[in-house]
């Protein structure tokens, strides 16, 4: 481990460390608002060490306190994080040659490990930071989120405080930079529109699976996808 | 939320993440692919965003939220930062209802 550091330069390890800041503050938001929403404690809890993917965690817990069926929950989980797919092939050589290795780096795969591993060109370089950054971000996130359920333990009447509103905000900052370009802005903008139309005739937790059909609008790609994957800022 | 459910969701979860560095020398995921799941990603998120603004239930959840949430992204496109983002936007719609706006 002590050599990973010393492999890192300083621009690096600061870059990393905000990260994982900024991550815990949604950490703690999740914790918080899943809480107080009406989910028991170990929910959440649960969930961010096991799932550990910040967008699905979100999705997943929105379909259910919205009234949703556990299985849309699951199913919305799942599209979500079919992006760590091709992630995982494109960091497979950086993650490690040994069995545990593998297994283990595997769980670390998120939008911030790949986009932070992806910067680095040298090889030494890029396992030192796909562990570091994957690593700190694991214990943040789940630091966070267990404080985040303590504090929204403690607000009750969540209307009144207007923590409903806090839930979708988190979610907007999140996809926000991925929507700069046209073809996915179109397609999510389609999307937004069926599932809110949908919402009074169908059983929650379907609408938002039905906004994929405004992929259709979503066009070709921009340029190459290494260069443009929208996915990499949206967690 | 029940246990089974995330049970599933990490073992699927898992299953993406695991099969890049198992399966490295034997597949390739066509760029096209690619591009779409991560495209789909960003479809999910914003109706998740739309419908957890303006619904409640199976009706309109009133304009106290909505407001709040508008606020909140109002910031955040200005790069505001992710706290004062969310705090605003959770700050307008308390006051919208305090001055009782539903």
């Amino acid at each position: 481990m002590r050599s990973f550091w010393r492999t890192l330069d300083h621009g690096s390890l600061r870059d990393i460390f905000l990260v994982c800041l900024a991550d815990a503050i949604v950490g703690a938001s999740f914790g918080a608002i899943t809480v107080s929403g009406g989910l028991p404690p170990w929910a959440p809890i649960t969930m961010s060490v096991l799932v550990f993917a910040g967008g699905a965690q979100f999705a997943a817990a929105g379909v259910v306190l919205a009234g949703g069926s556990p299985a849309a929950a699951v199913l919305a989980g799942l599209v979500l994080n079919a992006r760590l797919l091709p992630y995982g092939f494109t960091v497979a050589d950086t993650v490690g040659g040994s069995r545990w290795a593998r297994l283990l780096g595997a769980q670390l795969i998120t939008d911030e490990s790949v986009a932070f591993t992806l910067r680095q060109h040298e090889r030494r370089r890029r396992r030192a930071t796909f562990w570091t950054c994957g690593l700190a971000l694991f214990g943040c996130w789940n630091v966070a989120v267990v404080l985040g359920v303590l504090a929204g333990a403690l607000l009750r009447n969540t209307g009144s405080f207007g923590l409903d509103a806090a839930f979708p905000t988190v979610l907007l900052a999140l996809v926000l930079p991925s929507l700069a370009d046209r073809g996915t802005r179109n397609a999510a903008l389609a999307g937004a529109v069926i599932a809110v139309a949908a919402t009074p005739f169908l059983p929650a937790g379907l609408p938002v699976l039905l906004a994929l059909a405004g992929l259709v609008l979503a066009g070709r790609p921009a340029a190459t996808v290494a260069d443009t994957n929208p996915a990499l800022e949206a967690r | 939320m029940p246990l089974l459910a995330i049970a599933v969701l990490a073992a699927g979860t898992y299953a993406f993440r695991l099969a890049g560095p198992v399966f490295r020398h034997r597949i390739r995921i066509p760029d096209r692919l690619q591009w779409l799941l991560s495209v789909a990603t960003a479809v999910l998120l914003t109706a998740l965003v739309a419908t957890a603004a303006l619904t409640q239930g199976q009706g309109f959840a009133g304009w106290a939220r909505p407001a709040g949430v508008l606020a909140g992204g109002a910031l955040a496109i200005r790069r505001a930062p992710f706290p004062v983002v969310v705090i605003a936007a959770a700050a307008t719609t308390a006051v919208l209802r305090l001055a009782g706006l539903p």
